[in-house]
Order: C-alpha cells, then structure tokens, then sequence
C-alpha cells in the first residue's frame, strides 16, 4: 500500500524486464568487452541455424529503409534534400545501436545513435518519458550531431508496449538560424551563434508533431516551408519505417526480430576485420592533412576580438592495421578546437568515417555500428575532433573532416597498392568547397537563404590505374549530384553566366585528379542581398599519392558595381563561361572599369553585401594526383589540352612535354622530342635537389629561430599543448634543445581557450557519452 | 570471387588493363591469388636481379637484395635508399617548392598554396630523378615515416605464402 509505484519512481520498464535502458545497454558493453564479439554473440545463432531467413530479414529490413528514404526526399521542397539527396533513414536496436541504414549521407549511422544514447543515459524514459508515437528532434553537436543543419526525428519503436528499438531520420536543412544565412555560415565563432540547437527534445506524440514545436521551430529559421516540408519528409520516413518493422516482426516473429538486430552488429564487426584482412597489410602507416583558417583578413567579420587570429588546423593519423584485422585510428598530435565553427564532435569523427569507408574498404549494403566495434579510435581530448569545452561552434565542421580524412585513403591506398589491388587507390578527395551560401530577400520577395550543393560534385583523386573523376562526387555524400542549373536558379536569385569544368584544379600525376568546375553567378532580382565564401585557399587539404601532386587550392573571385545592368540592356559583351587562367582576370575585361574586385585567396569570407548584378564565382575543387607526373601518358596531356583541362604552360612545366598547336587550335605531343626532355627534366631534378639530410639542417635552424608565419606557429603551439608525446617527438626528430619550446603566450596572438576550458560533462545532471579512447 | 590470369595482372600493373575488368576487380570480391601475379607481373618489368618482396609505390619496393639477401627500399632504376625499416625518405634527394615562383611552376596564379602556410617537398631518386612522393606540409613539419609494412605477418598468416629469406 505505501510502496512507490513505478509511476512514482520514474522507473518506466520500458523493455519490461526489470531494467532501464542505461542498465541493459551496460550489460550488452559489458559482455562486449568480455568477450571482444558484440554483445557476447560468439555465435551467430539465427543467421548459422537459419542463413536463408537471415537473409531475407536483412533484404527486407535494407530495401525498406532504402524505399522509404527514396519516397519521403519527394516530399521535400529543398534542393539540398530532394536534388542532393542530402538525409538518411536508420534503423536501431534498444539500445541505439545502428543494426542498417539506408543510403545518403551515411554518417548519421552513429550520429543519432549517440542522441538515443544521450537519451537512454539521461534517464529520457523517466522525463520526458517515452512512449509509442513520441517524436524526438535533435541537432546538438555537443553530444554527437556532425553540424546543427543535420536535424534528426527519431521515433522509438515498440512491440506490445515494449521498446524494441527506434529508427531515426536527418535531412540537412537550408538554413539554422545561425548568425548568418545558409546552413554552414562562418559568422559565428561558438555554439551559441550557431543556430537553433535542439537536444533530443519530445517534439510529437502520436505521431503528431506538438504545436509549440511547430511554432517556435519555423520562427526559429529564415526559411520556415523549406524547415516544415524536411520535418514532414522525416516523419513520413520514420513511420514507413516503423511499420515495415511491424510487418517484418508479424511475418517473422519478435524472437527472431530481435536476435537479427543484434546478431547483424557482430555480423558486421566481423564483416569489417574480414574486409580488412582481404584488402590491405598490416602495419604502421602515417599520413597527416593539414586545412586554412584565415581568420585575421578584414573579410572575416565576427563579433569575437579573441576570434580574429589567423590558425591551421592539423590532423596528424597514425593507422595501425593489426594481425587479426582490427584497426586503430590515432590522432594524437591534432590541433587544439578553435574559435570558428570547423570542430567537429567525436561521433562526427567516428561515424563520419563510414561515409567515406562505405567507398572504398566496405562497398557494401552492410554498414551498421559493427564496423565501430572493430575500430580503436584514440581521438586528444581537447582536439579539434574531440573538444573539450562546451562553447564550440560546429556549423561547418566538414571544413576538415573531409581533409582529415584523406590521411586514411591515402594510407588504405598505401596499402591498396602494395597488396596489388590498384583498382582500389584512391589518392585522396577533394576539399569540398566553395561553399557559396548566403540570404537575404529573395526573387519571390521572401526571406531567404541559400547553400548551394554544387560542392557535392568535386574532382575524385586519381586511382593508381586511371584518372580521378571528373566534377563527380563528394567524399559525404556516395551519391553526389551537382543539381540542375535550372532547379538552383529557382532556389536561388542567382542566374548562371557559366558552368564549366575548372582547368588544373585536379592534382598532376601519371594519373591526374578530377577536375572541379566552378560557375559564374549574377545576383538577380533580390533584395537586400548578402553571399560569402567557404573553403580552402592558402593551403591544399589533399595531398597526392606516390609522387603526384595535389590538387590546386582555392581562390575567390566576387565583383559589385559591375555595370551589368546597363551593359545587359545595351546587349554589350558579358563575363560568361570559364575563368580558364586566373591570372589573365577575363571576367574584368566585360565588366566596368569602376568595378569593385576581390579576387585572391581569402577563401574564408563572411556576409557581405551583393547587389543585383554582382558576380561571385563558384569554384568546386579538384581531387589529387596519383604517381609521377612524368610518367603520363603524352595522349592523356594532348586531350587534357584540348578539351581546356590544362594549360598549356602547365603541360611543359610539370608533365615535360613538348607541345605544338596546329591551324585548327588542336594541340598535339612529339613523342621524341618529350622523351628526349623527359630525361633532361630528370636531371634538372637531381640538380636542383640536395640530399634530405642537408636539408634538415637549414629547417632546423628556422625552427631553432621560430621563423614561420603565426597561424603556422599558433597550429604546433595548440598540437603541443594537447599532447606532450607530439612535442617530445617533434623535439626528438629535429634535435632540438631541451629547453625549446613555443607557447602560445609568445606568440602575440590572442589565446582565449589556451588555458580555461569546461567541458559539457562537467555542467549538472548531463551525462556524456564517450566512444573513443580520449 | 572472381579469378584472373597472370595477364590481366600484368595489364592491371601496367595500367591498359580493359575497363570491363577492372570495373569486375572493382565490384567483386578480390582474389587472394592477386598479390602473388602482382608480384611476378612487377618482377619481368625491372631490370635489376634482386628478388620483389613488397611494392611500395610505381617505382619503389622493398627487395631481397640478390648479393646479401638483406632487404632493402630500392628505386627500380636500381638506387638502394636504405634497410627496409627505415625511413627512404631520409636517403633521397629533396627539393622544396618554399617560394612564390616555385609553386608558379606547377599551378597558375591564385590556384597554388601560400608557401608562408604550406610548402611542397618532393622527393627525388638520386640517381635517375623519379618524384616518388611529394610532401605538402606547413613548414617545419618532421619528414614523416609513411609505412611500416608488417610483411612476414602478411606473407605468412594473411596470404600464405613463405618468407622470403631475409639476412640480418
């Protein structure tokens, strides 16, 4: 009589056996550990007793989720969703274990897993509870999200009233009401200028979304029918989704429902060191990426004096592949997180891999949380992929995931090649920028703001047995689609002047990297305009593999006042097409005279003013080379000439050949006279080259000196901080004093965060989640 | 699994592989026997007699020298860098693109890194002037060691294939 009740003591018994999620999921950890197969499955009973059922539980689960994914983008109004195919529909157990996904932007895999876990370790059940037809919505980068534009519906599944697992749904959405427009904006330099931030709040029950919800949320962002229709796609997703696993649990019953999703987790870890073990060597391999925050140009206008530092981002990986196949991913020596927005979370990190995994090591139908249960990630505390403080802006954390990332193709292709699987190598991807993005009034007189996708189709790296793709892919999304002109002309106030692909932008080698494009656009019929860059431009993120080169950086190139309007009406010459050689500035030559110009590297930009009949060039990179350029094929160089892939002066000065046009303007190679210059060029080489060693010795002396520019010191400065054993080994290859050393205090800069930090798990009644080594 | 005969691998190395088999290397499982063609394939093409015990790039392997048997990081015009365990790199030739006009060489303008922010170090054989890597770091980042092959594990455990013999 004068007991509690469960009512009383918030104990939801959700799963009905006496647990709460918290306790179960630290069981399944701890028979996971003890036994080093996932959730102590050291045998795979449904899928050895039953092959074919298991089999056709996973077809039927995949192609659902596939289904789903392909009929709720057509709900959406956003180009970025229903062009792009920019979300993804994933399915997992009770615990938020990802059992499948669908396709699309696969990192999500472990993103809202992490938001159910979050939940599951903050006692959701009891408040705000959880219950059949609640809606969950997240997008807080501070327990797993990868960007606030990634919003998530997540919808908990039951069987008779009991939690069985939860599908959830992401769509990138055009806009967050971050500081500035667009989804990715730069405006901001922390979390709270990012946007709107949603923690795994109940925004529906019964399947309806909550009114509240409705109204705050689309008042919430400049553009509230692009905001609705993403959340409808969401929900209809989740629901499709939730009632294919009601008919899948009717025809095939919960017992085997429920050892599938677990079963198919093991599966998948073991599928993953199987992969590893077919495909690659074991061993040590380094490699390290570096990308460009340019943050003191004039350009950059934040509202932070402490943001207004120029820094490198650096991201140094050491890939053990081990004898039984499991791999370790280390990134000690990563740079400390920043005053902008390119951190990232550690489930950005750890998931985001499988994107790009998904690609090369594990082409398969078959991602799910196994393949994290055979990894080691050892991301720095404090690193830009680990951040420890709680103030850290994420909107545009891709700026160096997919630079940090081409630490790994190049070591998978290291071992690709060794093994003889060249087919496999892939020297790297392309830094996925420009960002054009932007907002302001737009053609149908509403507020707006634009991010346009473009970037989803950038040059692929060569391969160690054929050229990169040409504008193709983005290494976040597997099925990268540059979008019709003609549907970005609607979404945008921006009409093309141009679309051409990007000469030399692809990385030089036997085999080239993928050419870029870039486009030409003239603002048009907006109103109270503004546009800005994002993107690489003082450093290359990618480099090549085995002796090519990599990709060429970024540049911008934007003009106002350019007389477009007037010449227009007098139907007088107008800049089109491409800007085939930057330097010879041909778009100047058809606009006014009086036009202002901003063409240089400051490819990192924030909302500036653009008024009708302003230019802002487009210009998506190229991937990076494969092996030495002297060694490509001379018919490869004469159709790179002539479809204007490559400049001529390029031709002679890296590839070494001899080159002629004829009357006609079609270029050709000698054979003869280049390999008579392929041989001088050889020796140019050695001649102007010296031993390593010597080398070293003039490096050490800058060193010893502290020349370098400050962002170049400001990035080992933070990689020191954070890690005592990069330092020691840095000192240890140069032969430095024992008394060097280069702290931030010296370097006239200014160093908020260097010392006072506070991480989310030290605020009250928050539990985080941690899934990596630290 | 798909299988392939000594002469697809051989077209693969050489790069005129057709498409319609690559494109079925690409989608299918691969096959365990390929690292062994690979190898005999890579060993008809160079002109020095030492023994191919693992390929590290076009032009570079760590070999079984045919005079002392140890194994050595070896150029195929014949150069030998250093012992297998360490770091080539530190044996070759290098030359640093840290200028304006150098970087004018390889990209037009506005399309080539900052050299005050990045730098590119190309690594040349000393004696026949092949670019077996180019480095793109900031300045004074540490020459790095890129690979550290476990090779008797992988010969012996994960293609099952004997050692080659291997002097001390």
């Amino acid at each position: 009589m004068n007991m509690m009740s469960n009512t009383e003591t918030g104990f939801a018994d959700l799963l009905k056996n006496g647990q709460t999620l918290s306790q179960f999921r630290a069981d399944i950890a701890a028979r996971t550990k003890a036994t080093g197969c996932y959730n102590g499955l050291e045998k795979l009973e449904l899928r050895e007793s039953d092959p074919i059922g298991y089999e056709k539980l996973f077809s039927k689960l995949r192609g659902g989720l596939v289904h789903a994914r392909e009929t709720a983008k057509k709900i959406a109004a956003s180009p970025i969703v229903e062009q792009e195919g920019e979300l993804c529909f994933t399915l997992y157990n009770a615990v938020g274990d990802c059992i499948l996904t669908s396709t699309g932007i696969i990192i999500h895999v472990g993103t809202m897993g992490a938001a159910i876990k979050y939940m599951i370790e903050n006692n959701w059940e009891a408040n705000p509870g959880i219950a059949p037809g609640d809606m969950f919505t997240n997008n807080d980068c501070s327990i797993g999200n990868v960007h606030p534009c990634d919003i998530a519906t997540i919808v908990p599944i039951f069987h008779d009233g009991r939690l069985i697992g939860w599908v959830g749904g992401v769509t990138h959405v055009i806009d967050t009401g971050a500081v500035t427009p667009g989804s990715m904006s730069t405006g901001q330099t922390q979390r709270f200028g990012d946007g709107y931030m949603i923690t795994c709040r109940k925004t529906g029950v019964n399947d309806t979304p909550l009114r509240d919800w409705l109204h705050e949320s689309q008042r919430s962002v400049r553009t509230p029918k692009y905001w609705i229709l993403d959340e409808k796609t969401r929900i209809a997703g989740c629901h499709m989704i939730r009632e294919l696993v009601e008919e899948v649990i009717a025809a095939d019953g919960i017992e085997n429902y429920e050892k599938f999703a677990y079963e198919v987790i093991e599966e998948g870890r073991r599928g993953l060191m199987m992969r590893i073990k077919d495909m690659t060597m074991p061993g040590v391999y380094r490699k390290v990426a570096f990308v460009d925050v340019p943050y003191s140009h004039p350009d950059i206008q934040v509202s932070n004096a402490f943001a207004k530092l120029d820094t490198i981002m650096h991201s140094p990986c050491e890939m053990t592949i081990k004898k039984d196949g499991k791999w370790r991913l280390d990134f000690e020596g990563a740079s400390r997180w920043g005053w902008h927005t390119f951190n990232a979370h550690q489930v950005a990190f750890t998931s985001g891999i499988w994107v790009m995994m998904c690609q090369t090591l594990v082409p398969t139908q078959r991602i799910n949380d196994g393949a994290y249960y055979a990894t080691e990630f050892h991301l720095p505390k404090g690193a830009w992929c680990n951040p420890d403080d709680r103030r850290t802006g994420h909107a545009y954390a891709w700026h160096f995931l997919v630079s940090g990332w081409s630490a790994l193709w190049r070591g998978l292709s290291q071992a690709y090649f060794s093994r003889g699987y060249l087919e496999e190598v892939n020297a790297g991807n392309a830094n996925t920028s420009n960002w054009l993005q932007g907002g302001g009034i737009n053609q149908d007189g509403e507020i707006h703001a634009v991010n346009s996708f473009e970037a989803s189709s950038c040059g692929t790296g060569a391969c160690a047995v054929k050229d990169g793709l040409n504008h193709a892919a983005a290494i976040w999304n597997p099925e990268g689609d540059m979008g019709d002109i003609e549907i970005w002309e609607m979404a945008e106030p921006l009409l093309y002047l141009g679309r051409n692909v990007k000469a030399n932008s692809g990385g030089y080698g036997k085999y080239r990297g993928g050419c870029g494009f870039e486009t030409l656009r003239m603002v048009w019929n907006a109103q109270d305009w503004t546009m800005f860059f994002m993107g690489n431009g003082y450093m290359n993120s990618d480099w090549g593999l085995m002796g090519g080169y990599p990709s060429a950086t970024g540049y911008r190139f934007e003009a106002h006042k350019t007389g477009l309007e007037r010449r227009i009406a007098k139907g007088e010459a107008l800049p089109l097409g491409a800007d085939l050689d930057p330097g010879k500035a041909v778009y100047e030559q058809s606009i006014d005279q009086t036009a202002i110009v901003k063409r240089d590297n400051q490819c990192m930009t924030t909302e500036d003013c653009y008024d009708n009949h302003d230019l802002y060039l487009n210009y998506l990179r190229g991937g990076p080379g494969f092996g030495d350029p002297i060694d490509r094929d001379i018919k490869a160089i004469a159709k790179d000439l002539n479809e204007k892939f490559l400049l001529p002066e390029f031709a002679e000065k890296v590839y070494a050949v001899v080159i002629s046009q004829d009357a006609k303007g079609v270029w050709s190679v000698d054979e003869a006279k280049t390999k008579a210059r392929r041989a001088a060029f050889r020796k140019e080489r050695i001649a102007r080259s010296v031993p390593t060693r010597e080398w070293m010795k003039e490096e050490r002396s800058r060193i010893i000196n502290k020349h370098a520019i400050a962002a170049v010191r400001h990035m080992y400065s933070t990689s020191f901080s954070l890690s005592e054993k990069f330092l020691s080994k840095f000192k240890s290859f140069w032969d430095l004093p024992a008394d060097w050393e280069l702290p931030e205090s010296e370097l006239g800069v200014p160093c908020y965060g260097s010392k006072y930090r506070m991480d989310l798990s030290l605020m009250p009644d928050v539990r985080t989640i941690v899934q990596v080594e630290e | 699994m798909s299988t392939y005969n000594k002469e697809q691998v051989a077209h693969l190395a050489e790069g005129t592989l057709d498409w319609e088999t690559t494109f079925r290397m690409l989608s299918m499982p691969k096959d365990k026997a390929r690292f062994s063609m690979y190898l005999e394939a890579l060993q008809k093409k160079v002109t020095f007699p030492d023994r191919i015990v693992l390929p590290l790039g076009p032009h570079m392997y760590i070999v079984q020298s045919a005079k002392t048997k140890q194994w050595v990081t070896q150029c195929d015009c014949g150069h030998v860098f250093c012992g297998y365990k360490e770091n080539w790199k530190m044996f070759a030739n290098i030359y640093v693109r840290d200028t304006e006009e150098a970087m004018a060489d390889v990209y037009p303008t506005l399309m080539a890194p900052d050299t005050k922010w990045q730098v590119y170090r190309e690594y040349y054989c000393p004696s026949c002037g092949t670019m077996h890597d180019v480095e793109a770091p900031t300045p004074w980042y540490p020459v790095i060691h890129d690979f550290e092959p476990d090779i008797e594990t992988f010969y012996k455990e994960w293609v099952g294939l004997p050692v080659p013999e291997r002097a001390a």
